[in-house]
């Protein structure tokens, strides 16, 4: 009894200010922050905040750079080098996602079924996303080779062509061939995440459907599709959000030639950047990228949104 | 008289199937359908999906004179295989060296970086202190900032700071992009956890270091690993950093390696490039073949949340 009481006393008097301060779960809470938060304000936010600031200066590689104000977007607003990227970016960006989604809805509906070997289908498809984009692409850099490209070959074989195809050489070639590697790369993640989404549509519905004489379009059309509708918006806005910042793919198969006709924003940011060593002038041309990029995660907010209230969540 | 053998074969193939749960009505269809409207088209994707695969292997032990005569050998083939390239690019290049590099800056971020969510999931999904819901968003919109955005500026600081060309400038600056996305995959995994567990702790006297080790974390073991496995894919991946950041031979990583190093002149010594960009796929397609279901897991539960 004695010792009972002893024990259940023991602990009191030890607790100092700083174990009780412990308890207190904003403080506790704030000590379980402190290393992310450490992390993402110094290498994430403030970066963020110099990049603004770099695109108001002159900055060179070696030299500190001065504010000169607008100067870096005026002469971007004259650099048709600039335009020509923006416009690359947005018809890279528009047709790899309307591809991807396309390819990847339809994959995604395809593994749907009930198959053999499902699981193995579903884990080798998943394999272009997984392995490194730089490596992929050199694998693609090969295929499109000018010389010896496997395509060529094989169109020339089959008696389509006559000559190899020119596929990086050529401005509109050179776009086209981006664009499919980028979309190979990307209709795993798409096919895999809308597969997800698909598996949560209950079968009833469709059994529903049926009896009230639904086709197999307008099942897909007025069940499938609507229930799939807020899941599309979340990975379609990361996938429009990834591509649009494309770098590696197009560092590695054209670093923006021929005749600039593939430089994405990003790309030029680092050409003008770094191997240029305006870092002022590149840092602008990011920054320029952020407009966009905001209306993608609104887009992607209000998806998500929609999707929390059909699910029946409150707001 | 077919609508009496359709009605007879129905269930028998519902059964055989086991099925009547996926794809609910499935048996509707007949088999020769079915053969161009999923198998058909199945084929078509993982053959364009896995051919660059396959093209990247051929290619690795193919010898020089058969790459690129095509008159005399298949391209498809390879007739006289050969481990030249191999042995060229691990014992005549760097490359053993950036495989090291990379493999220690991916294990120093990913392990960094889950630790470091582990305990800022925790404390956003569990502690509810005033104004977790913020964190919580802000930590998503950090996921969102793509690196081609922030590298200039971090060239800056890391020159600044001393780390350019070394190993910590991208220990440190991988988890920009890796604590955001780890964070919010542990939110979800904390999420499922039920409450009570945690209460009963509570109770007994456990301090909110004691929940997390000795209840949370064994919880929600499949939850680290796919944070884990999905941090390592994504900073043995990572290019633009490790291009910017790291200027000298001996620190690159295999992604920045390949390109720069072994690309010499205007000869391409394509054996040689696509058995690096194998060797440097491979540790990650492993990985990825023990784990896939956490992979698919952590894949979709970062868009579906």
């Amino acid at each position: 009894m004695n010792a009972a009481a002893e024990v259940a006393l023991k602990p009191a008097p030890r607790r100092s200010r700083g174990a009780r301060l412990l308890e207190n779960r904003n403080v506790l809470s704030a000590l379980f922050l402190l290393p992310s938060a450490a992390i993402l304000l110094v290498f994430l936010t403030y970066p963020l905040g110099l990049g603004v600031w770099l695109g108001f200066t002159d900055t060179r590689i070696g030299r500190p750079g001065i504010f000169i104000g607008l100067e870096n977007y005026e002469i971007l607003w004259h650099d048709h080098v600039f335009w020509l990227s923006v416009f690359n970016t947005i018809l890279y960006t528009v047709a790899a996602s309307v591809l991807k989604f396309a390819l990847g809805l339809w994959l995604a509906l395809i593994l749907n079924e009930k198959l053999p070997f499902k699981a193995f289908f579903r884990a080798i498809v998943l394999l272009p996303w997984v392995v490194p984009t730089v490596l992929s692409a050199i694998a693609f850099w090969w295929i499109y080779d000018a010389q010896f490209s496997i395509i060529s070959y094989s169109l020339i074989k089959l008696g389509i062509i006559d000559t190899p195809i020119n596929f990086l050489g050529d401005p509109t070639l050179a776009r086209a061939s981006v664009i499919a590697a980028n979309v190979w790369r990307g209709i795993p993640f798409v096919a895999i995440t809308l597969l997800a989404g698909l598996q949560t549509i209950s079968p009833s519905l469709y059994e529903a459907a049926t009896l009230d004489g639904a086709g197999s379009w307008q099942r897909f059309r007025h069940v499938t599709l609507p229930m799939l509708t807020p899941i599309i918006a979340v990975v379609m806005t990361f996938s429009v959000l990834f591509t649009f910042t494309d770098f590696q793919l197009i560092y590695v198969l054209t670093r923006g030639g021929p005749v600039n006709a593939t430089h994405l924003m990003a790309t030029l940011s680092f050409q003008r950047a770094i191997p240029g060593g305006h870092l002022g002038e590149g840092a602008a041309i990011a920054v320029a990228m952020i407009p966009f990029l905001l209306a993608a995660i609104l887009f992607s907010y209000f998806g998500m949104q929609r999707r929390r209230w059909q699910q029946g969540g409150r707001d | 008289m077919s609508d009496a053998t359709t009605a007879a074969q129905a269930p028998v193939r519902r059964n055989k199937g086991g099925a009547g749960d996926e794809g609910g009505m499935g048996y509707l269809s007949s088999l020769p359908r079915r053969v161009v409207t999923v198998y058909l088209p199945l084929a078509v994707f993982i053959f364009v999906l896995l051919f660059p695969f396959y093209w990247m292997s051929i290619t690795a032990i193919k010898p020089n004179h058969e790459l690129t005569d095509y008159k005399n050998f298949s391209p498809f083939w390879v007739v006289h295989p050969t481990l030249e390239h191999i042995k060229y690019l691990l014992f005549e290049s760097s490359y053993p060296q950036w495989l090291w590099n990379t493999m220690v800056i991916t294990i120093a971020a990913t392990v960094i970086s889950v630790v470091v969510s582990v305990l800022a999931a925790y404390a956003i999904e569990r502690m509810r202190f005033s104004g977790s819901r913020t964190v919580g968003l802000s930590i998503f919109l950090a996921y969102l900032v793509p690196p081609s955005i922030l590298f200039i500026p971090l060239a800056v600081m890391v020159f600044k700071l001393g780390l350019y060309d070394s190993k910590w400038a991208l220990i440190l600056t991988y988890p920009t992009f890796l604590v955001p996305f780890c964070t919010w995959l542990l939110m979800g995994y904390f999420r499922s956890i039920p409450y009570e567990l945690e209460e009963c702790a509570l109770m007994d006297g456990a301090s909110r270091w004691q929940i997390l080790v000795k209840i949370i974390l064994p919880l929600s073991i499949p939850g680290l690993i796919s944070a884990g496995i999905f941090a390592f894919t994504l900073s043995w991946n990572e290019f633009i950093y490790a291009l910017t950041f790291i200027q000298s031979s001996e620190n690159k990583t295999v992604p920045v390696g390949v390109l720069t190093e072994l690309v010499r002149s205007d000869i391409y010594e394509w054996g040689a490039l696509m058995a690096g960009a194998l060797f440097g796929s491979l540790p990650v397609v492993i990985l990825y073949s023990f784990f896939v279901d956490y992979y698919v897991s952590s894949m979709t539960g970062a868009v579906k949340e």
